[in-house]
Order: C-alpha cells, then sequence, then structure tokens
C-alpha cells in the first residue's frame, strides 16, 4: 500500500485508474476477509433482493389482476366503432399475434306471440369472450355452470328477465327481425356486462352468423361493432401504439383500465398499495446502507490517515474508495437480483395455492433495470457520503486519533443522493405524488426525529439518577455519545416506522378499503325512473323491507364552456379528459350533501344560490378538465344552454357503488330540464323475484345489476391485500437489516467499553443490565418517536393519497413503544454476546 | 506441552481450598504453576507460554521483562484471570482462578486488582472523573465521586476532571489510568509497559507516580517492561524468553 501514491505521478489516466481498480479490488478481498464489508453487503443485497422481488412480484401480480379486470371487458382491449371494424385493424392485430373475437351490439324488439319486450341484443363471433367466461343455466334462477362456446346458430340465450316480460320459458321460439329462434338457456352472466352498465334492456346473445337473416341491420341502423382482442402484453402495447394514430372518427381503443370507474379505482388503488410497499423497501435499505457505510468508514479511519501520511492525495483516496464500493455494489448486486428472482417465485408458489385459478403469467425481465439501478443509486447514494468524508480524514490523525474527519458538509453530500433516489422512486412508483409524499415524510421524520432525540438524549443526561451502576452507566451512555445516539435513534426510529407502518398502518389502510365495499353495499341501480314513477317506485321498494333508499334525479348535460371560453375535445391532451368533453354526463340536484361526499374547496348551499345558479364539481373532474373553484361553467342541457357559478369541489367515493354525479346543483336550477331518476339498493341472492315484478310493474325503468362487478372489486381487494402481505415479508425483512445495522453501528465501541468493564471487575450481569438499558431505553425512543411518524404519515396516505377516512389507533403507540424496548433491548443484548462470553483479554486484543 | 487438565481433578480435596489457606498464612499474593498458553494462529498451533513456575510475595514489587513477542502481555492476562491458561494453574490472593468463572474472576479483580495499559484504555465517552469513579461504582461504594476526585487530585488532575480523554495527553491520560488502577484499594496492580507510548521525562513521572502510590497503599505490583532501568526500581526481576520464564537478579536495589 505504501507504494501506491509516489509510483502515481508518471502514469496516463487510464493507467492510474487501472492501477487503483486493482488496490480497490484487493482492499475488497481483504476488507470482506475481515468481515467489515459483511454489514454493507448483506444492506445492499436485501435492498437488491427486495426491489427485484417487489418489482417481479409487482409486475405479475399486476399483470394477473389486469387479466382479471380484463375479463369484466371479455378481452384485454377492445376496437369500438359504429360502423363495421375496419378489416386492416383486424388484420394487424393478428399480425401482432392477438387473438380477436367480433360483436355486434344493437337493440331490437323481441316478439312472442302478442308479447314484445325490447331488448339488448349481442350477436357474438367464435371465440366470444377472450377473457372470462359466459354463466348460463337450464333454468331460471337455476345452478349457472360456464358455457361451452356461444349459442349454436338458430338458437338464443336470454336474461331471465326477457323470460318473465314475455311469459315464456326455456325452449319456446322468440322472434327477432325476420328471424326465428329458440330460447336454449338462460344467460346467468357474462364477463362484459359489467363493462355496460347502461345497458337498458334485458339481454339476448345470439350468433353472429344469424344476424344477415333477422334483416335487422341497415344501413343507418345503431348498432355498435366491437372486435375483442387478447394475447401478449407486449403484442397489446405494440398494437395500441399503432392503432392509435390511426383510428378514425368514432372508433375507440378500450383497454381494462377504460373500464368502469369503480374498477379503475380499484385497480389505481391496488397499484399503489404494492407500489408503497416497494417504497418503503428501496427507502430502508437506503437507510441500512447509509448506516453500513458510516460504520465502515470509521474503521477505515486510521488506515486513510496512514495512506494520508505516506503521501496518497485525497482524489487518490476517493478514487479508491468509490471503486470499491462500485465493485461490492456489482457483486452484491448481481446476488441481490439472483436472490430477488428466486424469492418471487417461491412467493408465486405460496399466493398461487392461496388465490383461486391464479394462473400468474411468467415474469418479464422488466423489473431487473430498475432493481439494479436502485442498488447502485441507493448504495452510491446513500454510501458514498461517508466514504467521501473519509478524503477529509487528516494525516495527523496517525499522531492524535482522536481527530476525524473534518468536513461538516454531510448534507450537502447527501443531497444530491436523495435528489437521486426521489427521482427513482418517482421512476419506479410512476406516482409522483405517493413518491412525494412518501419521500416527504421519510425526510420529514428525519428531521423531526432527529430534533426529538437530540432533545431526548441531552433531556437524560440530566437524568442520571440513582438507578445502581449498570442502569446509571446504560442511560449515561446514551447521552454520553450525544449525536451517536441520535444517529442510532433515526435510524432505529426509521426502520420501525416502517415497520409500524407496515403493519398497522397496512392492516389499517387495507380495512378501511374493504370498508368502503361493506356486504351490503348497494348491487342494484334503477334507471329511467320517470318523474311520475317516482312515488311509486319509492313505495314499492319500502314494501319490500328497501327503506332509505333515496331517489336521485338526473338530467344529462355536455359542458360547453369554462368561463366563457368554449371547450372540446381538442383542449385536452389527457383521453379520459377528451371523452369526458366529448360525452354527456350526469347532472343532479340536491340539498342534501351525500353521505359520502366531502367538501375538499369553497362551501356547500348557501340561501340565493339556487337563484345565482351554484354548482359543486367532483375533484376529479374539476383536476382532468382544469375547473378552478368560482370558475363559470356553461352547459348544454336538453338544446338549451345552462350557466353556473363552481362553488364547492366535492370528493365521491366512485367505488362505493352509490349514485354518484360529477355536477350537482340546488334544487331548483334544474327544473326547466328533463329529468329522470336513478336509485341504487341492495339486494340479497333470496330477493331476486323482487325485480322480476318491479320490471313488470314499471316496464321503462331499467334494473342494472352490479353484483359481479362488485364481485370483481372485491377480488381485487382481495388479492391485492394477499399481495401486500407478502410483499411486505421482503419490506420486513429490508426493516430488520436497517434495526440490524443500526444496532451493529455502536457495536465495536460497546466491544471495547464491555471488555474494559469486565477489566475492571464488571460481573457480566451488570455489562449485560447496562446494555439492556442503554438499547430498552433507546428502543422506546425510537419506538415512541416512529409511532408518531407512522400515524402522521398513515393519515396523510390515508386522506391524500387513498382517499379514505383514517382511524385513529393507539395499537401503534403501544406497538412502537413496546416493539421498540423490548425488539431494540434483545437484539442489541443478542449482538454483543459474544463479546460478552470472550475473555475480556481477547476482546481488547482485537480492537 | 502437557495436556490441558480441568481444574479440580486428580484429588480429592479441593487443592485451592487447602493452598488458599497456605499461600494467606504464608503471605503469597501470586502463585503461578506450571502455566502454559497456546492459541491457534492462522498458521497452526502457536505456543507462547511454557511450564511457567514462580510466586509473588504480597507487597513485592515485580518487573516482567522480555522481547517484544516474548509473551509479557499475554502472561500478565493471565495472572489477572483475564484469559483462560491452556495448562497449569494460577491462585490469585489464594484463590485459584480456574476455580471460578467469568463472574467469579471479574468479581475478584474489582475486590483486588488494578490495571494500567501501555494504550491507556481509557473509555473515550466517560470523562476523566467517570473513569476512575468506573471501578468504584462497580464495587458498590456510596462515595465514588468523592473518592474518584481525591484520586485524581493525587496524580495532579483535579482541573482535568470534566475532560474527555481526547482532550488529554498521553500523559495525562496514563495518569487518569493510574488513578483508575489505584481506584478501590486494589492488593494488587497489574501494568503492562505502561511508559512505552510516552516520552521519556513523562514515562519518568509516570513511573514516580506508580511507585508512590504503590508505596503508600502497600499494593503488590507487577509490571511489565522492557525499560531496564525502570525494572531496577523493582525488587525482583522476571524475565521471559520465548515463552519460558527465569529469575535474574534485579541490578540494584530498588531505591526511593
Ligand atoms: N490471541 C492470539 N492469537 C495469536 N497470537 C497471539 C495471540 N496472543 C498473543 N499472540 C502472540 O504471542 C506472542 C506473545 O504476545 P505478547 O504476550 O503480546 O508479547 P509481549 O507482550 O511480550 O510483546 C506474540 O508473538 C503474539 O503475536
Ligand atoms: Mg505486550
Amino acid at each position: 500500500m505504501a507504494s501506491i501514491p509516489t509510483a502515481m505521478g508518471s502514469r496516463s489516466v487510464a493507467q492510474r485508474w487501472l492501477h487503483t481498480l486493482r488496490l480497490a479490488l484487493r482492499a475488497l478481498r481483504r476488507d470482506w476477509q475481515s468481515g467489515e464489508l459483511r454489514v454493507l453487503a448483506l444492506a445492499l443485497l436485501i435492498a437488491v433482493a427486495s426491489v427485484a422481488a417487489v418489482g417481479f412480484f409487482n409486475d405479475r401480480v399486476q399483470q394477473a389482476m389486469e387479466r382479471k379486470a380484463s375479463e369484466l371487458l371479455g378481452a384485454d382491449l377492445v376496437i369500438a366503432a359504429p360502423n363495421p371494424i375496419r378489416p386492416e385493424l383486424i388484420e394487424a392485430a393478428r399480425r401482432q399475434g392477438l387473438q380477436t373475437a367480433a360483436l355486434q351490439n344493437f337493440r331490437s324488439v323481441v316478439l312472442a306471440g302478442d308479447a314484445m319486450q325490447l331488448a339488448e341484443v349481442k350477436a357474438a363471433g367464435p371465440g366470444y369472450p377472450l377473457r372470462g367466461a359466459l354463466l348460463i343455466s337450464d333454468r331460471p334462477f337455476g345452478p349457472a355452470r360456464p358455457a361451452d362456446g356461444i349459442p349454436n346458430p338458430g338458437q338464443v340465450w336470454v336474461d331471465e328477465r326477457l323470460l318473465s316480460a314475455l311469459q315464456r320459458q326455456v325452449g319456446d321460439m322468440v322472434e327477432l327481425g325476420t328471424g326465428q329462434f329458440r330460447i336454449q338457456q338462460i344467460l346467468t352472466d357474462e364477463p362484459d356486462r359489467a363493462g355496460a352498465v347502461f345497458s337498458i334492456a334485458p339481454r339476448v346473445l345470439m350468433n353472429l352468423a344469424d344476424v344477415p337473416a333477422t334483416g335487422l341491420i341497415q344501413p343507418g341502423s345503431r348498432v355498435e361493432y366491437r372486435q375483442l382482442l387478447a394475447g401478449e402484453p407486449a403484442a397489446l402495447a405494440a398494437f395500441r401504439d399503432w392503432a392509435q394514430t390511426r383510428l378514425q372518427v368514432g372508433e375507440k381503443l378500450q383497454g381494462v383500465r377504460d373500464a368502469r370507474a369503480e374498477l379503475r379505482v380499484a385497480l389505481e388503488r391496488a397499484q399503489r398499495f404494492l407500489n408503497l410497499a416497494a417504497l418503503v423497501s428501496v427507502i430502508l435499505a437506503g437507510v441500512g446502507v447509509a448506516i453500513a457505510a458510516r460504520r465502515f468508514a470509521a474503521r477505515h479511519w486510521d488506515s486513510v490517515a496512514i495512506l494520508r501520511c505516506v503521501g496518497a492525495t485525497q482524489g487518490v483516496i476517493v478514487r479508491l474508495f468509490a471503486l470499491e464500493l462500485l465493485a461490492l455494489a456489482v457483486l452484491a448486486g448481481m446476488a441481490g437480483l439472483a436472490v430477488g428472482y428466486g424469492a418471487q417465485f417461491g412467493l408465486s408458489e405460496v399466493l398461487g395455492s392461496l388465490l383461486s385459478q391464479a394462473d400468474l403469467p411468467a415474469p418479464s425481465w422488466q423489473p431487473l433495470l430498475p432493481a439494479l439501478l436502485t442498488g447502485f443509486i441507493t448504495l452510491l447514494g446513500f454510501g458514498l457520503p461517508p466514504l467521501l468524508r473519509l478524503r477529509a480524514v487528516p494525516p495527523l490523525r496517525v499522531l492524535r486519533r482522536d481527530l476525524g474527519p473534518v468536513d461538516a458538509r454531510l448534507l450537502a453530500l447527501y443531497g444530491p443522493a436523495v435528489a437521486a433516489t426521489l427521482a427513482l422512486l418517482i421512476w419506479q412508483a410512476g406516482e409522483w405524488r405517493l413518491a412525494l409524499y412518501v419521500c416527504g415524510g421519510v425526510a420529514g421524520t428525519v428531521v423531526v426525529l432527529a430534533l426529538a432525540a437530540w432533545g431526548l438524549v441531552r433531556a437524560l443526561g440530566l437524568l442520571r439518577g440513582r438507578v445502581g451502576v449498570a442502569w446509571r452507566f446504560g442511560v449515561a451512555n446514551i447521552a454520553r455519545r450525544g449525536s451517536g445516539s441520535t444517529v442510532q435513534v433515526v435510524a432505529l426510529g426509521l426502520g420501525l416506522m416502517a415497520l409500524l407502518m407496515l403493519t398497522l398502518v397496512r392492516a389499517e389502510l387495507l380495512a378501511n378499503w374493504r370498508a368502503s365495499l361493506p356486504a351490503d353495499a348497494p348491487n342494484h341501480f334503477l334507471i329511467n325512473i320517470q318523474p311520475d314513477e317516482v312515488a311509486g317506485v319509492r313505495a314499492f321498494l319500502h314494501e319490500r323491507g328497501l327503506q332509505d333508499v333515496e331517489l336521485f334525479p338526473m338530467v344529462r348535460g355536455r359542458l360547453t364552456a369554462i368561463n366563457d371560453r368554449a371547450v372540446g375535445p381538442d383542449d385536452y391532451e389527457d383521453s379520459r379528459a377528451k371523452r369526458l368533453v366529448e360525452r354527456e354526463f350526469n347532472l343532479s340536484w340536491t340539498d342534501r350533501l351525500q353521505g359520502d361526499n366531502r367538501i375538499v374547496a369553497g362551501r356547500w348551499w348557501q340561501d340565493g344560490d339556487s337563484a345565482m345558479g351554484a354548482a359543486s364539481v367532483e375533484k376529479g373532474l374539476a383536476q382532468d378538465l382544469g375547473i378552478a373553484l368560482h370558475d363559470t361553467l356553461r352547459f348544454q342541457v336538453a338544446g338549451q344552454p345552462l350557466e353556473a357559478q363552481v362553488t364547492s369541489l366535492r370528493s365521491v367515493e366512485w367505488d362505493s357503488f352509490r349514485a354518484n354525479f360529477f355536477v350537482v346543483f340546488p334544487s331548483g336550477v334544474l327544473d326547466r330540464y328533463p329529468a329522470t331518476w336513478i336509485t341504487s339498493f341492495h339486494l340479497s341472492a333470496g330477493q331476486q323475484t323482487v325485480l322480476a315484478d318491479l320490471v313488470r310493474r314499471y316496464p321503462s325503468v331499467t334494473v342494472l345489476d352490479v353484483d359481479a362487478l362488485m364481485n370483481k372489486v372485491r377480488e381485487i381487494m382481495d388479492r391485492v391485500s394477499t399481495a401486500v402481505e407478502y410483499v411486505f415479508l421482503f419490506t420486513l425483512a429490508a426493516g430488520l437489516i436497517v434495526l440490524y445495522a443500526a444496532i451493529q453501528a455502536t457495536q465495536d465501541e460497546r466491544r471495547f467499553e464491555s471488555a474494559i468493564l469486565r477489566t475492571l471487575g464488571a460481573r457480566r450481569a451488570v455489562v449485560r443490565r447496562s446494555l439492556l438499558a442503554e438499547f430498552a431505553l433507546l428502543g422506546l425512543l425510537a419506538g415512541v418517536l416512529a409511532a408518531a411518524a407512522a400515524t402522521l404519515l398513515g393519515y396523510v396516505l390515508a386522506s391524500h393519497v387513498f382517499d379514505f377516512a383514517y382511524r385513529w389507533s393507539p395499537w401503534v403507540w403501544l406497538a412502537g413503544g413496546g416493539i421498540g424496548m423490548l425488539g431494540v433491548g434483545l437484539a442489541g443484548l443478542l449482538g454483543a454476546r459474544s463479546a460478552l462470553n470472550q475473555p475480556p483479554w481477547r476482546a481488547l486484543r482485537e480492537l | 506441552m502437557r495436556v490441558d487438565h480441568e481444574q479440580g481433578t486428580g484429588s480429592g480435596v479441593d487443592p485451592s481450598a487447602r493452598l488458599a489457606v497456605n499461600d494467606s498464612a504464608n503471605n503469597i499474593m501470586i502463585r503461578v504453576e506450571d502455566l502454559g498458553k497456546q492459541v491457534v494462529s492462522p498458521e497452526g498451533p502457536l505456543v507462547i507460554l511454557t511450564a511457567v513456575d514462580f510466586r509473588i510475595g504480597r507487597g513485592e514489587r515485580v518487573a516482567v521483562v522480555g522481547a517484544s513477542g516474548s509473551g509479557k502481555s499475554t502472561l500478565l492476562g493471565l495472572l489477572a484471570g483475564l484469559d483462560a491458561p491452556s495448562s497449569g494453574r494460577v491462585w490469585l490472593a489464594g484463590v485459584d482462578l480456574g476455580a471460578l468463572d467469568e463472574d467469579g474472576r471479574a468479581l475478584l479483580r474489582a475486590e483486588r486488582v488494578g490495571f494500567v495499559f501501555q494504550s491507556f484504555q481509557l473509555l473515550p465517552g466517560l470523562t476523566a472523573l467517570e473513569n476512575v469513579m468506573l471501578p468504584l461504582e462497580l464495587a458498590g461504594q456510596a462515595d465514588a465521586r468523592r473518592q474518584a476526585f481525591e484520586l485524581l487530585e493525587r496524580v495532579g488532575l483535579g482541573a482535568r476532571a470534566r475532560h474527555y480523554p481526547a482532550q488529554l495527553s498521553g500523559g495525562e491520560q496514563q495518569r487518569v489510568a493510574i488513578a483508575r488502577a489505584f481506584a478501590g484499594n486494589p492488593d494488587v496492580l497489574f501494568a503492562d509497559e505502561p511508559t512505552g507510548n510516552l516520552d521519556q521525562k513523562t514515562g519518568h513521572r509516570i513511573v514516580e507516580l506508580l511507585f508512590a502510590l504503590n508505596r503508600e497503599q502497600g499494593t503488590t505490583l507487577v509490571l511489565v517492561t522492557h525499560d531496564t532501568e525502570l525494572a531496577a526500581y523493582c525488587d525482583r526481576v522476571l524475565e521471559l524468553d520465548d515463552g519460558r520464564l527465569s529469575e535474574r537478579p534485579p541490578a540494584r536495589t530498588a531505591g526511593g
């Protein structure tokens, strides 16, 4: 080592780097053998492994969930158009290797003798449905079984509502246009039924080949043509990219996420949960690396001082350690990837048997790059700063051992690291808001933890009471170590906070999520109720035990201008915004704020609002369309203009399955416009006959059964909950590594102290008690602070990211303090066990 | 090399009990019989000490000399029960160290033994005063602070009581270490090259302090050194040569 720097002068830059690399590799081997790098490597390995496993796993679960959600579309992707789908589109899809199936939807009257009923006809080609299954049964309300294919030519499968409307049975003949068809089966469920909630009339499913025979489709008929597509994600993405720019007017691509709001929201939340788990494990990894690197650096002060003494420049020192770190990153990163990949397989195994028919798709290699990058950035970002400080170790340390590095610009050094990690998190999560909240939360927590820890450490200094030498020594030690203790409390606090977040707060979040869709959530909607039927329908439902059913008026309108500026689809980039402006959406009026709505800006109605024309807008719509509080909106309703000023923004629980509206007005504003009424209620499985009665009594009222949709949403919730539990295991491992690293951080000092104490005649029990006192107290401080941070972050996440009401739980505090005290105390003791059982002479010699 | 043997084997009577009586009666502070130490190093077994036998009487001042690496520190560690021998036995103040467990030896050290090291070994997180208080507190003494402060004054560092080791010079740190070693009135004081890290003048002062305190308290002193001048202050000189011990007469009788 002593010969390096002197020989450096005359070499080329490349040679110099090569030479340093050789030295770095040698140093890596030596440090590895002396065990100093192992904690650092372990932290890194777990970091990369957990990020990789979470990444691989999230990727697969997400694919699986999208596939699940695909069942609601009956496909992965749908091309919809008012005209026959152009063959070039279908051919392009086939060229990508996608499966296809054709559908035509139209309305027609079904005749049976004298009886007739308007029906929603779906004519399906072979292969339908590409995702999910048709459920049929032999008789009304009979047991359902999956269908094998589609109706044969000449046959139809119909909804039981059609049978009761026509007074017919299975086996009877019905007429559709000029065609005659035999009713072969009752159609109990179709995958895309939920996706098309605004289907008005009972369903008839027929074979596409029979359509010409009915003569129903003429030029100018209203038909929706749909081409269902399914296949590998890459092929789908390629097709989407290709098709997007070639779509003609009226042609639309519908993916899983364009499906119902309930489902979109559920999927978004699902992704957020998984991302949250991944985010937290990245942050934990960073903290673990930072602590381990700090210790690694501190143990190298002496050798750096000697290197500086024999003439090594600061540049040489930095290069040497940077290269050593890089080499370590490569090795540990690779090992981490392998472990993560393997772990992910075990995970899917377990999950596969837990979830019914969960054939998870094979993992894609996409998560590899983020995982490796995460590893490098975490190691360099959090590991390099303390090592960079090494260049500031004064050579004089050789003579005066108390001299450490004097570079105090630690913040400046960590700054880029934190920024890089933040960028990485945002990229990985794809959600800047979640990433910012979590990062902001963690950064804020660090500051608060540091301040509080510093204060508490100070306070402990005053508390050197009369509690026996062991306790006094232990407690006083915390105060004596000052900044070291503060760092330790912060690290322990962060580790514990992550664990609390992931156990209690996660459980809370998941429970809240499920509670937002209780078992008695409305599963049926009635729409198209005419104003003169409102009282009758309410009474009808009341008689059948359905109390508290609220009916809402509904007027369809299109937004035409914001603050006198006309708006159209071309004004928006976002496809959802485009659709929203294109379409009419539902307006309503009410004097009472709905139970699950919350005012997030502005105020609820005041006197005079009705005359002035006030409106309350859903915040998501406002965000998408760029509507602000106090803006003036102009709508086109039934051909007439309507103006109103935005007096409040509301949050709405779209996945609550209750009727909800983008825009509501005070009563009176919409009086001039034609309205229909809408309501929703819960009907249990045994009450299905109520529907038949209702349809008979009010033939023009449309019943929408969203039970299937709700079950899909529930299933997604269950899957996500299970997945999060498993992803959590990896984050737990990362959290434990942080705790381990934090405890290890002062282990050298403690070994030395306990050796000295025992040399001076302390029994092991005394040393043990003092260690226990110190660690338990550190753990208690960290645990209580962690509980505070976890509660706050949980609250912020619940209310601003996940959108539920957060329930405060006292358990977080108890668990935080208790686990902190017991866990850290015991872990500290365990860590010191080897030093305690060794003869003190040996410990002193080794240090 | 003899095979390790368990303490207490080969005799129906507890030999330590018998010898304890004898040692106290004969004023023997340290008795070493056939002591051997062997460690396993990466290059294979390494014999550090072989068949070491000697006695040290109460109040005697004994120098252990020898070349660096001859096994002096190892011997000291064994005498204080800080490490376990591979063979042979050590009686300290009449108690067989091999018959005690770790904690028993720790208690014995707390009551009877003091230490001074070449590299001071003060706890960096404790002030000078707290370092000196430590053995007193461990022994459960009520007025640890007062006693410690008196000792610090005695070594001339009363004004530096609140300083941390890093703020003291080497000589000052060693004086704190000496104060700590004498705290609790030990019967035996072990010093491992106490002047090894100090300049000659400071080393002199340290030695004078050590011997002065030794006289005041009547402590038995075992002093490891390779400084022949320092050895000359002692009553006896034991020489280690490659793990074997021999006694040689002191150059001159210890004076003041
Ligand atoms: N635990 C150990 N493992 C390996 N070698 C040891 C150990 N303890 C001492 N030694 C070796 O034993 C020899 C004597 O050491 P020591 O007692 O420290 O000598 P002295 O104090 O006389 O300089 C040295 O060569 C040293 O390297
Ligand atoms: Mg030595």
